[in-house]
């Protein structure tokens, strides 16, 4: 068994922000463990542009952002693990990985930051009716294949779901060939970025179709035929709405779920949005295991991931330095109207910063509207939103003052303006 | 007189807008709003990604992208001229792959490094 002061799970832009992080704040005994050959995560098949206007203020790929973070993780010689998975994680913070050269590996950590991303909803969470042949993948996996592998997933596409993944996606496959016949939507609205709306569908005159589902799969061996209906207000298709679609390959961009699997497995207490319950350090409800990055909530930008990322790396190194508060009261945070949900979960409320921000999305588009923050029944601020939509992670600072004692409850709500 | 539409992608609030041939811009909430009709009826550019054959590297492609943005027009003429390159390991960020790429004077270049493996 090997000593750490802090294990990172994940060596995606996450896990080696948190490192990074903690290095800083004084933590120089680290183990950063990836799953895959490479550092930089889901970053490395993303070989489109516009990340990093935030943290760098340039336009970068994905594999370019993840260079500067594997060049930082470098310059400071904090050591990794590739081609490792964990296996198991308990509560005293004892981690065991596995790799083809060491074999099984055990840790003991002082502190564990879980950067472990997402994995994503795949054909079987939505129960399409119809066959069962080759054909249907995931946007993620389309993605592997094609800018990594070089493999083009099929010649005539339709893609279920408007994120941002698939959109993306839907332009990638055009310009390298394939025919994409068109983008279904359930929801009224589009799940995507402007910017990926225009230059991925519009651009290449992609039909989206809102409002509309696939309805049926036909196929002996590989997909022949896709149907898509028109859904009704409780998302239920409406007969005799059927269109039919002479596909060979459907791609399906419906969402991501943080992959929580260790943290589940000690019986850590997750929210509804399937992330773990955290406080302003990212610091969960069992003590010295920390959650960050898209396994947390899922984010539209990188940017966002590494600047949340450092953060919860500065937490580990707090805790493991004795100075985050130990306390029992906390402030409740909870998602009030017009709120899908909110980070943190709860505040301790300690000295170490002046503000804290919160992050949340909204559950439907608004526009017009105040977000307010009601703390034990007083509002203690209002901030006008003239546009807010599901799709933009919102990020509030809140200054600490406001919040006068150390317990109770602070609701994040919409509230329409008056007229 | 001949008028487009588009959506404007500088902000969330994604405004409608209508250009007409004066280039006067409408249906804007704000500055930016004009400025991006004007530019997307003028001159829409675009940066392309994509990849190129690599050999010698751990990988079969290397990922690429103009180092500025194009002409719109010349997406798909670009996509040809990458898709004819095969590079070999090592490559690093920032190597031109393609110099001039299309008269467009612009490079298309390298965006991961790519080590040489034994």
């Amino acid at each position: 068994m090997i000593n750490k002061d802090l294990v990172i799970i994940g060596g995606g832009s996450a896990g080696m922000a948190a490192a990074i992080g903690a290095y800083d704040h004084g933590i120089k005994d680290i183990l950063i463990i990836e799953r895959s050959p490479f550092l930089g995560g889901i970053l490395n098949q993303c070989i489109h542009n516009g990340f990093g206007l935030t943290e760098f203020k340039e336009e970068l790929t994905g594999p370019e952002f993840a260079y500067r973070f594997i060049e930082q993780v470098k310059a400071r010689n904090i050591p990794f693990v590739l081609d490792s998975t964990v296996t198991s994680i308990n509560r005293d913070k004892l981690v065991v990985y596995t790799n083809a050269k060491e074999g099984v590996v055990e840790v003991q950590a002082k502190a564990i930051i879980m950067a472990t991303g997402c994995y994503e909803r795949s054909a079987g969470a939505i129960g399409i009716p119809g066959d069962r042949p080759a054909g249907i993948l995931t946007a993620g996996q389309a993605q592997l294949f094609l800018n990594e592998y070089g493999y083009l997933c099929g010649k005539r596409i339709f893609i279920l779901g408007s994120g941002d993944i698939g959109l993306i996606m839907a332009r990638r496959l055009t310009l390298e060939g394939a025919k994409v016949l068109g983008v279904a939507e359930i929801m009224p609205w589009s799940n995507g970025l402007n910017r990926n709306m225009v230059q991925c569908l519009y651009d290449f005159n992609i039909p989206l179709y809102l409002s509309h589902t696939v309805s049926k799969v036909v196929g002996k061996e590989r997909v022949e035929r896709i149907e898509i209906s028109q859904v009704d207000a409780h998302m239920k298709a409406i007969p005799g709405t059927e269109q039919s679609f002479n596909a060979d390959t459907l791609i399906l961009s419906i969402g991501l779920i943080p992959n929580n699997d260790l943290l589940n497995s000690i019986s850590c207490t997750m929210s509804r949005t399937r992330g773990a319950i955290v406080n302003e350090h990212f610091e969960t409800d069992i003590d010295g295991i920390f959650s960050c990055g898209n396994v947390l909530h899922v984010h539209d930008l990188v940017d966002n991931v590494v600047a949340e990322a450092r953060e919860a790396g500065k937490g580990a190194a707090m805790y493991i330095q004795g100075k985050l508060p130990r306390e029992d009261q906390v402030i409740a945070c909870l998602a009030g109207d017009g709120v899908g949900y909110v980070v943190p979960q709860k505040i301790v409320l300690d000295e170490s910063e002046d503000s804290l921000l919160f992050k949340f999305r909204v559950k439907a588009p608004s526009k017009n509207v105040f977000i307010e923050y009601n703390f034990n029944g007083e509002v203690i601020k209002r901030v006008f939103k003239p546009v807010i939509i599901p799709s933009e992670m919102e990020i509030e600072s809140l200054p600490k003052n406001l919040l006068k004692t150390n317990q109770g409850t602070l609701t994040v709500s919409l509230k329409a303006k008056e007229a | 007189m001949a008028v487009t539409e588009l959506i404007c992608i500088n902000c969330p609030r994604g405004c409608h807008l209508k250009v007409d041939d004066q280039l006067n811009v409408s249906g804007n909430f704000c500055p930016r709003g004009a400025a991006y009709g004007k530019q997307e009826v003028t001159n829409p550019t675009r940066t392309v990604t994509s990849t190129v054959r690599i050999s010698g590297a751990e990988l079969p492609l290397c990922p690429v992208k103009t180092a500025q943005p194009i002409p719109k027009g010349k997406m798909s003429d670009i996509m040809v001229s990458i898709n004819q390159v095969f590079l070999q390991a090592p490559v690093h960020i920032g190597d031109v792959v393609i110099s001039n790429v299309c008269g467009t004077g612009v490079n298309v270049v390298a965006t991961r490094n790519m080590e040489k493996i034994s």
